[in-house]
């Protein structure tokens, strides 16, 4: 069971999630102070708050577009969250599955800051409204790199085989 | 079964008869781009090296292109720092397309990779850049990918796990009116389909009107094809792709064209008449919150901006110098323009075009990605609006999350630095 720690609206970029005056940062170990930036409070509560790995973000549609910056992905696996959107724009997605970010495209999500989470193998469910919602299963292409543990060993294997 | 530009270019880099929608495969590529960005994907690329006994080694240094764009010259200690670093790694590794803070061979890398001829129609181009859709403006399956995935190539040559991507086909028909350009059409396709009417797509460009379209302003359409989502945006290669690398990219050795199949299959098509087509803007803060002039003029603007991968091409300045030229900028704003290349910027010079704007009372800015993305230079104070040619309109896009950003064509930008308000350049902006 997971905590919803933040809720938002649909279309929500990088910039939004790691504003470019923060790109000369970009080593994962650094990143995570910046985070939502722009938002105070929640950057705040992610950089003095214990957020349990596994709290949830929900987001709207095309959640992380804009802008490659893997920054966005990287800033967020620093607290070990998980983005729960109805929908999730690709550059931001195929960053989060290289990177071992979680990321679930659940069309129909209605869930509310500090609502309870659960995800199995089929469903998100939540548990504080008793709605359960389906997600989209994960596509054997990027499926492969989830199971390496992220695109760094998944290349270092494809390297090994090459040499 | 016939196959898309994208399905056509994917499957001969993958080295496969035929490709759909949904396979996966392995594309080798034929250019991959980096900016300052290529800081974290050099710590990348030696991690994927970390305990494998090999020495790290980039596959093939002749395809892999840096240039310094996005905080030139350095704003800060930590970007010159992370700027020697790339220097001292491209030495070690042989890498020489490589484009420097300098004024004869700089500018922004989706400027720069065209001009210098190193995009040609049919192959696979990658950039750790999202605006990478740029030079599908010349046939090329190109798309941006992050620090990590181009870490992979560097290592390996190709992209690991690709999924072929859909296509949609856009088909314009019609004449642009004067003072309305390529900018206003992908607003307007923008604005049509949705910032994510493209996720996961690839977008082809056809029509009589694409046809009669300068590689500068198709450049303008591929750059902005992400913002509908779209993974790439292509425009098929013809004599224009030609004309432009023979004439502007000085490219003297063959050049194979590479168009759809005629029985191509497209998941979707979207059909637009420019005839009608009034000037276009996006308003804050999402590039799909697109109006045409009329419902926005009279919005009073603090900065303008003209320049950007998007819209800091020759023709983009002229258009802007021609309307500027012998006037006033308003004092009621403040205008800004930077050039997309050194090369750009010289040719701007030698036009008068520089003088025109400093003239009128612009500030002439160094190439480079300066304003658009907020990082330094132009940022802008709370509750101001922008005005600009830019690509991106979001929350805290230019600097301050507390401050707006409307998207536009260097003519609006031009006319409307004149009056201080969103200003219809037709009819000599009355």
């Amino acid at each position: 069971m997971s905590k919803v720690i933040y809720k938002v609206g649909d279309d929500i970029s990088t910039d939004v999630i790691y504003p470019g005056r923060f790109m000369a940062t970009v080593l994962p170990s650094e990143t995570p102070m910046f985070a939502f930036a722009d938002d105070k409070d929640f950057n705040k509560k992610l950089r003095t708050e214990n957020i349990e790995p596994g709290s949830i973000i929900i987001g709207g549609e095309n959640f992380g577009c804009g802008s490659s910056r893997e920054q966005a992905a990287s800033t967020l696996k620093g607290y070990d969250v998980i983005v729960i959107a109805k929908g999730i724009a690709r550059i931001f997605m195929q960053n989060a599955i290289n990177l071992g970010l979680r990321t679930i495209i659940a069309p129909a999500i209605e869930a509310s800051e500090g609502d309870e989470i659960e995800i199995d193998e089929n469903k998100v469910h939540n548990r504080t409204t008793g709605k359960s919602f389906d997600y989209e299963p994960i596509s054997p292409a990027r499926a492969s790199i989830v199971e390496a543990g992220g695109l760094i060993s998944y290349a270092r294997q494809k390297l090994m085989e090459k040499n | 079964m016939g196959m898309t530009l994208a399905e056509k270019i994917l499957a001969r880099s993958a080295g496969l008869e035929s490709v759909k929608p949904g396979d996966i495969i392995e594309p080798k590529v034929d250019l991959a781009m980096s900016h300052e960005n290529a800081a974290l994907v050099i710590n990348q690329f030696m991690e994927v090296y970390k305990g494998t006994g090999l020495e790290p080694k980039v596959w093939d240094p002749n395809k892999i292109a840096i240039i310094f764009d996005h905080r030139v010259p350095a704003e800060s200690a930590k970007t010159a720092t992370n700027q020697k670093k790339i220097r001292e790694f491209l030495k070690e590794q042989g890498i020489t397309k490589f484009h420097e803070i300098r004024g004869d061979e700089g500018g922004i890398c989706h400027q720069i990779l065209p001009e210098n001829g190193y995009v040609r129609p049919g192959t696979v181009v990658v950039g750790t850049d999202s605006h990478t859709t740029s030079h599908g403006a010349l046939g090329a399956f190109a798309f941006g990918i992050g620090a990590t995935e181009m870490a992979a190539v560097w290592a390996l040559g190709k992209v690991l796990n690709v999924e072929v991507p859909g296509t949609i086909k856009v088909v314009v028909t019609g004449e642009f009116s004067p003072s309305v350009q390529a900018k206003d059409l992908i607003l307007h396709l923008i604005g049509k389909i949705s910032a994510q009417g493209a996720n996961f797509k690839a977008l082809e460009f056809h029509g009589p009107t694409i046809k009669n379209l300068s590689t500068s302003g198709r450049l303008t359409l591929s750059n902005m094809a992400v913002e509908a989502g779209a993974t790439a945006g292509m425009v098929p290669s013809d004599e224009e792709t030609i004309r432009y690398l023979r004439e502007t990219a000085y490219v003297t050795d063959d050049i194979e064209l590479m168009v759809p199949d005629s029985d191509a299959v497209y998941e979707q098509v979207v059909e637009i008449n420019v005839d009608d087509l009034s000037p276009q803007i996006a308003c804050p803060n999402m590039v799909d919150n697109v109006k045409p002039i009329e419902q926005v003029k009279g919005t009073k603007v603090h900065q303008i901006v003209i320049g950007s991968c998007t819209n800091g091409r020759l023709d983009d300045l002229a258009a802007a110098a021609e309307i500027i030229r012998g006037k006033k900028v308003s004092r009621e704003t403040r205008m800004l323009i930077f050039p997309a290349s050194g090369r750009i910027y010289r040719e701007a010079l030698e036009l008068g075009y520089i003088a025109d704007f400093m003239a009128a009372g612009a500030v002439v800015m160094n190439p480079g990605c300066g304003c658009c993305l907020g990082i330094h230079q132009g940022a802008l104070g709370t509750g101001e609006v922008a005005l600009s040619t830019t690509n991106r309109n979001f929350k805290g896009r230019m600097g301050n999350a507390d401050a707006e950003v409307y998207l536009c064509s260097p003519s609006v930008a031009a006319a409307s630095a004149l009056t201080g308000v969103i200003t219809d350049p037709r009819n000599g902006g009355n």
